[in-house]
């Protein structure tokens, strides 16, 4: 559970961090009177709600991930377990997904200049890429099915089924928003403010989404175990 | 008490949440079933866990009649009796409980208390509600297939949970079990992001977050911990569903069923165990901590007296959920781990007493020389900590290992956990209902059938599971079907467990009384005003009540004071309610 506790910790990093700017430390019994104590009176603009509401969701994904991978490693403990060879597949697959989540980023930022003819191109770009993405994942899958790793067999292709899958019906959701703000963007009289919000939105999902799969590319391609076992020796 | 001058009008902030425009419902329909307003969602939530949980109610009895005349009644064989503890134990946790707490108190409280129009995202509340409903229906459907539910525990530990020995093991009853957990944790996720965001963005002007009442900062941290902990057991069921269904080893080791070497092999039901109580441990204090907190307001206003130590009540909360993600393998002393780690485990367990004793030190310096109001609610309150306090103690027996190992799988460990996890949040519940029926209706629940309901449960969950424990200490096991002539258990074990399952029946029984309260009163109840308690927290200032879509009419509150100004001296009034500003300033007209 390693994983799922060093997870945790930087949640609960996170969350002290904001506690820490909450006067948690005030006397609330001694401050009435006065709609906000002058103590309290800061200036910040606060995130829009639905901001707030992605990154818990985020966390919330993070979690399920972390925990999965948790038990990834520890299954891996096991005797019967022998890795599943990387389909080649993945690595165009990887940069699919690198591509669709530039086109978003660049796609936020001309949302933030108005330019609403490209902003139509990367969003049109950014979705296609990502259902590429989808379309190569199930290819490989195909690929491994045929040269025999089927789900079944081994744990390590289990793992591999289900953590791709999990990541794809994840990219899948994210299609589906992304899809309505491409529509949104095509139509005319959508308010700026609110696209600019699911651009930017989108495109945080979407750079969260290609960090999950880094992470699993690398438990894939063994590259964790490496390091794994570098830090075991370091701690030994 | 420091009274600070109010000053100009730049003491008025700018606003934490700027003014929303609601979702206005057009007809009957979107008004009363498919509704967006968090008070009807609310209430939707607790009418249907309430109603699944009389369900869980009358397993229990089923099972009490089994253990105290084994063979008199014959449809309870073994393999119904399974069937009857695990749906039990999961409907009264998950469906009831967490359900309740969150879904039903956190929508009707967190608004109104912090001053908010309703929850941030309506839409996804509402659908968070239509979720759990199907959960619900998908965890009942397992009553009418083929096998039945499955009888594996509330824990569904493999590999027998998905075996042919295992009534639904190999039948549809395992397979409902984790599509309704898997919905469940779907559903509840819409609404989790919902409370953790309303408290975080829709909080009224001047609400900091050290003038929300307790309640909130229960439900919050709460909700916190259930979004973290539940996708340990969505993971859980996920690779489960794949050992049953596609016949993968994530659980399962290698294994012979009726002579027959099944192709699972290698896989580790550890792991699972693992996975499960990283979700189980935190979930019972996902169920405290919305107890804590409600039950800190209803003793604060009922004993007219602000809380002890508010500050340190808070970090209580806060420190306990954290604490609670690292205690999680106490419940596995038995599963033969690493001495090292039962030492860490036990550690860490002990010390969340420190955070909890400094609750329930609170809570009775509160109730000193403090003006008692013997109310329903305040009875119900000081029954949970009397039965919290029992319940916790013997948490610390078996917190420790060496205690733990004989008394583990005894009737020990289940008088212990329905003492401080189940009996304990109910009798909050009750209170809680009996505090806020008056605001969510109108109208008061009776006092006489209140009265009778209060006695008949808390003494009779007491009679019931006191004596549990001393069973459980002369080695009697739990999730026994039927003990037989067994060395160690003395005919006079026997009279007390009817003496026991003459006492649950009282007290299921006794559960009418309430619901005839409920529907009753609802109709024709004393009208009760719009603050019956004279209470100072925001749900109970609002214009009209029951209130109405939007809370507040035309302008949202502004917050002035934290929520335990009570008997403050000098006042004229023994509360001054959170939006009276510190200059004069009459308490606002409340129209019932």
């Amino acid at each position: 559970m390693n994983v799922a506790l060093i997870f945790l910790a930087a949640i609960g990093a996170v969350i002290f961090w904001w506690l820490a700017g909450q006067r948690l430390m005030s006397k609330p019994w001694l401050e009435a009177g006065v709609a906000q104590p002058a103590s309290d009176r800061r200036e910040t603009q606060s995130a829009p709600a639905v901001k707030i509401g992605l990154f818990v969701f985020l966390g919330v994904v993070g979690a399920v991930f972390s925990l999965s991978i948790s038990a990834y490693f520890m299954r891996m403990a096991a005797t019967d377990w022998w890795a599943t060879p990387v389909p080649r597949l993945l690595w165009a697959n990887t940069a699919v997904l690198l591509l669709s989540s530039g086109a978003l980023e660049w796609a936020r930022r001309e949302a933030r200049h108005d330019h609403m003819d490209r902003l139509q191109l990367l969003l049109t770009a950014a979705f296609a890429l990502a259902f590429l993405f989808l379309i190569g994942q199930i290819q490989a899958w195909r690929e491994l099915a045929s040269a025999g790793y089927v789900l079944a067999d081994n744990p390590a292709n289990s793992f591999f089924y289900m953590l791709t899958g999990l990541h794809g019906v994840h990219i899948l959701g994210g299609l589906a928003v992304l899809g309505r703000t491409t529509v949104r963007v095509f139509a005319a009289d959508v308010p700026r403010d609110s696209l600019r919000l699911s651009v930017d939105l989108s495109a945080i999902y979407s750079h969260f989404m290609l960090a999950v799969w880094l992470l699993l590319f690398v438990l894939f391609a063994g590259w964790a175990n490496d390091f794994v076992d570098l830090c075991r020796q370091l701690i030994s | 008490m420091v009274e600070i001058p109010s000053g100009s009008a730049d003491a008025v902030p700018t606003a934490e949440v700027e003014d929303v425009e609601l979702y206005h419902p057009k007809s009957w329909w979107t008004k009363y079933v498919f509704s967006q307003d968090a008070k009807i969602i609310a209430v939707q939530y607790s009418v249907t866990a309430i109603s699944i949980g009389l369900v869980a109610l009358v397993l229990s009895w089923l099972m009490r009649l089994q253990l105290a005349f084994p063979g008199y009644f014959a449809f309870i064989d073994a393999n119904h009796y399974y069937q009857f503890i695990t749906m039990h134990g999961m409907i009264m946790v998950i469906y009831l409980l967490t359900a309740l707490f969150l879904g039903g108190f956190g929508n009707y409280l967190i608004p109104l208390m912090l001053g908010a129009r309703d929850m941030v995202f309506p839409y996804a509340n509402m659908l968070s509600y239509w979720i759990y409903l199907l959960a619900v229906l998908i965890l009942v459907a397992g009553f009418f297939v083929p096998g039945g539910p499955t009888g594996a525990g509330w824990t569904l530990y493999p590999p027998q949970a998905v075996l042919s020995g295992t009534p639904g093991g190999s039948d549809w009853g395992i397979l409902l079990m984790l599509f309704s957990l898997i919905v469940f944790i779907i559903g509840f996720t819409m609404g989790g992001l919902n409370y953790v965001v309303t408290v975080l963005q829709g909080r009224a002007r001047g609400m900091t977050l050290m003038r929300m009442p307790l309640t909130v900062w229960g439900i919050f941290t709460a909700t916190v911990m259930a979004l973290l902990a539940f996708p340990a057991l969505f993971v859980a069921c996920v690779m489960m569903l794949f050992d049953r269904l596609l016949g993968t080893s994530f659980f399962m080791p290698a294994i012979v069923e009726m002579g027959e070497q099944l192709q699972h092999g290698g896989g580790s039901p550890i792991l699972f165990q693992h996975l499960f109580w990283f979700f189980g441990h935190p979930e019972v204090y996902i169920v405290a901590l919305p107890a804590f907190g409600i039950v800190s307001d209803l003793i604060s206003t009922h004993a007219r007296k602000n809380i002890f130590g508010y500050r340190m009540m808070v970090w209580a909360i806060v420190v306990i959920g954290a604490l609670s993600f690292i205690v999680w393998a106490h419940h596995m002393y038995v599963s033969g781990m690493n001495p090292a780690f039962g030492f860490f485990f036990a550690t860490t367990t002990l010390i969340i007493a420190v955070p909890t004793a400094i609750k329930v030190y609170n809570w009775v310096l509160t109730l000193w020389r403090g003006d008692i109001h013997l109310t329903l609610p305040m009875l119900f309150a000081l029954a949970f900590i009397v039965t919290f306090v029992n319940g916790g103690l013997t948490g610390l027996f078996l917190g420790n290992v060496v205690v733990d190992v004989p008394l583990s799988d005894t009737l020990f460990v289940v008088a212990h956990f329905h003492m401080v996890m189940g009996v304990a949040p109910i009798l909050v519940i009750f209170g809680a209902i009996y505090h806020w029926y008056p605001k969510v209706t109108g109208r008061m629940l009776d006092d006489v059938l209140g009265h009778i309901h209060f006695w008949i449960t808390f003494l009779g969950t007491y009679a019931i599971f006191f004596p549990m424990h001393y069973l459980g200490l002369l080695g009697m096991p739990r999730r026994y079907h039927e003990l037989g002539d067994t060395v160690f258990v003395p005919p006079s074990a026997n009279t007390l467990n009817i003496f026991i399952t003459v006492m649950a029946l009282v007290v299921g029984a006794a559960q009418i009384v309430f619901l005839l309260n409920l529907v009753w009163s609802l109709f024709k109840g004393r009208e009760a005003g719009g603050n019956p308690w004279r209470a100072t927290t925001l749900e109970w200032q609002t214009p009209q009540t029951p209130p109405a879509h939007g809370n507040w009419g035309k302008d949202l509150p502004v917050v002035y004071r934290w929520a335990y100004d009570y008997s403050v001296p000098g006042a004229a009034d023994d509360f001054i309610p959170q939006t009276q500003p510190a200059s004069g300033g009459v308490t606002r007209e409340v129209v019932a």
